[in-house]
């Protein structure tokens, strides 16, 4: 288990900044999930603790030893791909074993981690195997199964579930946090999917354009954003923003006011965004702002209105038994101090106070 | 019935070969007919049986001259391509695109124009009339072939099974000998057959270049059976079957490996 840090991590490629400047700290036993969208430079990040990839500016260190020049192999850190990178003309045991064997471990030991490795994932049956004889899910494993047996400082995940049908994944997001818990090693995991940033790290770093935007445990980032980006990232459907002017306490847009109750730091202009989880807002009898209803997605339990309102687009909640149809003005209704602001650029302001 | 068409005209010019080669007469009977009347293996035994005037035995130094050429061929052209074409597969430096380039449009010139400067090299090296020149030569001829074919296959082996193996503690070279060779297996199999193939058949270089008949390789060998005054076609016929006999024998020991699919599998899907 060590710790890893990144400072100043600048990189390039052909030209194209990829990576402008990111500090980062992973503690230890940490799992720390890398979120954002394609093309961030999450996963040039990864390779770059990995090793695969060199930076071009600032350090990486893993477990206070700086690995600049430090090949993978002797960084002691294990990583899953995206493409599971099983070797196809190996069984199961002898991809397991691969690393092991070029370690030159005792064999009585590589048969026991193998052993070990296979009874934890469920692939005891399938040791002598080759992969396209597997399921996804099973190669999956084995791609885990191949990280655990090395009993590395750091483990690297590359969107490993990215390749799996929506059940599976729920199963593995399940089975990759119990894992977690039981070796308690640091792990660092890529993804651009929102909901296993939120349900497996025990904190999320948001990337945009190459920039780390914030990192911190996942309800932190989901109650107190620290930008717009963040705050329309993370959630689902996003974060809704409406332009506002200020006025004290007031903040006024087209065709809807909202007094905020506390905690509106003065300082930058008068103009703002006003922003409101969907799940803040119900579509009710009266309410602060009204809208066309353009579409209706129901969930069964619950469903949202996608709204055209004179201030802008607008996505709101309706419980069971409301009837809401296409082409019907309707009126919004925002839970008790519920209201985000930021700054016209997209700095944060403020966030409700009564938040878990 | 395409298939039957295609195939019986496939056949047919070989059906004939066979027929001169078992017919007693030595001359080209010009029927239709492409199986033989009468059936002899005079000329098999006569080509087998051949000796010089030495008393040594043409045929055997012949297949012995062949082989010894063709796999030191083979194996000289397959350790410099597959080195040659994963660097250029995995690997961005300066000259790579003119090099490919390059090798391609060597491809472009008949044989036969290389002949004289080869000639003059190889006297140069005084590697003329050996069988260790022939097979250098045979080897670049095949080169730019073999690297493009390898470069191609390489390129279709994820990089994310070298990085796998790199992370689990391989060394470049072991990530390349452990892991992708053994995925290269069918390219291996194709690239070796065409280095071997090439070099049993070809004629004009070795006849240049040879001038020992207990040297000659089986064409030049089967060539000088065609007499200034008279061709005896039966022996040739004969020596064509026997000299082809190994290469068949070769693509189907190979054939498993030409059409494997090794990399399925290994990453999704």
């Amino acid at each position: 288990m060590a710790e890893v840090s990144l400072k100043g991590i600048r990189k390039t490629f052909e030209g194209n900044p990829v990576i402008k400047g990111v500090d980062l700290e992973v503690g230890k036993g940490e799992f720390l999930v890398m979120v954002g969208p394609s093309g961030c430079g999450k996963t040039t990040l990864l390779r770059l603790i990995a090793g695969l990839e060199r930076v071009d500016e600032g350090t990486v260190s893993i477990g206070g030893r700086v690995v600049n020049d430090v090949q993978p192999r002797d960084r002691d850190v294990a990583m899953v791909f995206q493409s599971y990178a099983l070797y196809p003309h190996m069984t199961v045991r002898e991809n397991l074993a691969f690393g092991l064997r070029l370690r030159k471990l005792p064999e009585a030991e590589i048969e026991a981690r193998v052993k070990d490795a296979a009874a934890l994932l469920e692939l005891t049956q399938l040791l002598d195997r080759r992969p396209k004889a597997l399921s996804g899910g099973q190669r999956q494993r084995v791609a885990m199964g191949r990280a655990i047996v090395r009993r590395p400082q750091v483990f690297l995940f590359d969107e490993p579930l990215s390749n799996l049908d929506t059940a599976l994944r729920v199963q593995m997001r399940g089975e990759l946090s119990r894992l977690h818990r039981r070796l308690g090693s640091t792990m660092v995991y890529v993804t651009h999917d929102q909901v296993e940033a939120m349900t497996l790290a025990t904190r999320v770093a948001v990337f945009n354009g190459g920039v780390l935007q914030q990192a911190g445990p996942p309800l932190e980032l989901y109650h107190r954003p620290a930008n717009r980006f963040v705050a329309t990232f993370l959630g689902s459907p996003a974060m809704n923003l409406l332009p506002a002017r200020r006025d004290g306490k007031k903040l006024a847009g087209k065709g809807f006011a909202v007094e905020v109750a506390s905690g509106l730091p003065g300082g930058a202009g008068p103009d703002v965004l006003v922003g409101f989880r969907p799940q803040e807002l119900e579509v009710a009898s009266s309410g602060f702002i009204k809208g066309e209803v353009e579409a209706v997605e129901r969930l069964g339990f619950d469903g949202y209105a996608f709204l055209e309102t004179e201030a802008g687009k607008l996505c709101a909640r309706f419980g069971k038994g409301v009837e809401v149809a296409v082409g019907e003005t309707v009126s919004v209704e925002a839970a008790r101090d519920a209201v985000h602001v930021f700054t016209a650029d997209g700095t944060a302001l403020r966030h409700p106070a009564n938040l878990g | 019935m395409a298939l039957a068409l295609v195939c019986a005209a496939t056949l047919y010019p070989v059906l004939w070969v066979v027929k001169l080669a078992l017919s007693p007469s030595e001359s080209l009977s010009l029927s239709a007919n492409p199986f033989p009347q009468e059936v002899t293996f005079r000329h098999f035994a006569a080509v087998l049986g051949a000796s010089d005037s030495a008393g040594r035995w043409l045929f055997g130094r012949n297949l012995l001259a062949s082989l010894t050429v063709s796999a030191a061929t083979t194996i000289i052209g397959l350790a410099l391509a597959v080195t040659a074409a994963y660097a250029l597969s995995r690997f961005r430096f300066p000259g790579r695109e003119a090099g490919l380039q390059t090798l391609l449009i060597s491809q472009m010139f008949p044989a036969t124009l290389m002949l004289i400067p080869i000639y003059a090299i190889l006297q140069r090296l005084h590697l003329l009339n050996s069988l260790g020149g022939l097979a250098l030569v045979y080897s670049t001829t095949s080169l730019p072939f073999c690297v493009w074919m390898l470069k191609g296959y390489f390129d279709t082996i994820p990089r994310d099974l070298e990085e796998a193996a790199v992370m689990d503690g391989a060394a470049p070279w072991q990530a390349f000998v452990l892991i992708v060779l053994p995925l290269a297996k069918p390219a291996l199999a194709v690239t070796a057959l065409f280095s071997f193939m090439t070099a049993w058949n070809e004629f004009i270089l070795a006849a240049t270049l040879l001038n020992d008949a207990s040297l000659f390789t089986l064409p030049v060998a089967l060539q000088r059976l065609v007499g200034e005054y008279r061709v005896e076609w039966g022996k040739f016929a004969a020596g064509a079957i026997l000299v082809s006999v190994p290469v068949m024998g070769l693509f189907f020991a190979l054939q498993k490996h030409l059409v494997g699919g090794l990399t399925a599998g290994g990453v999704k899907g």
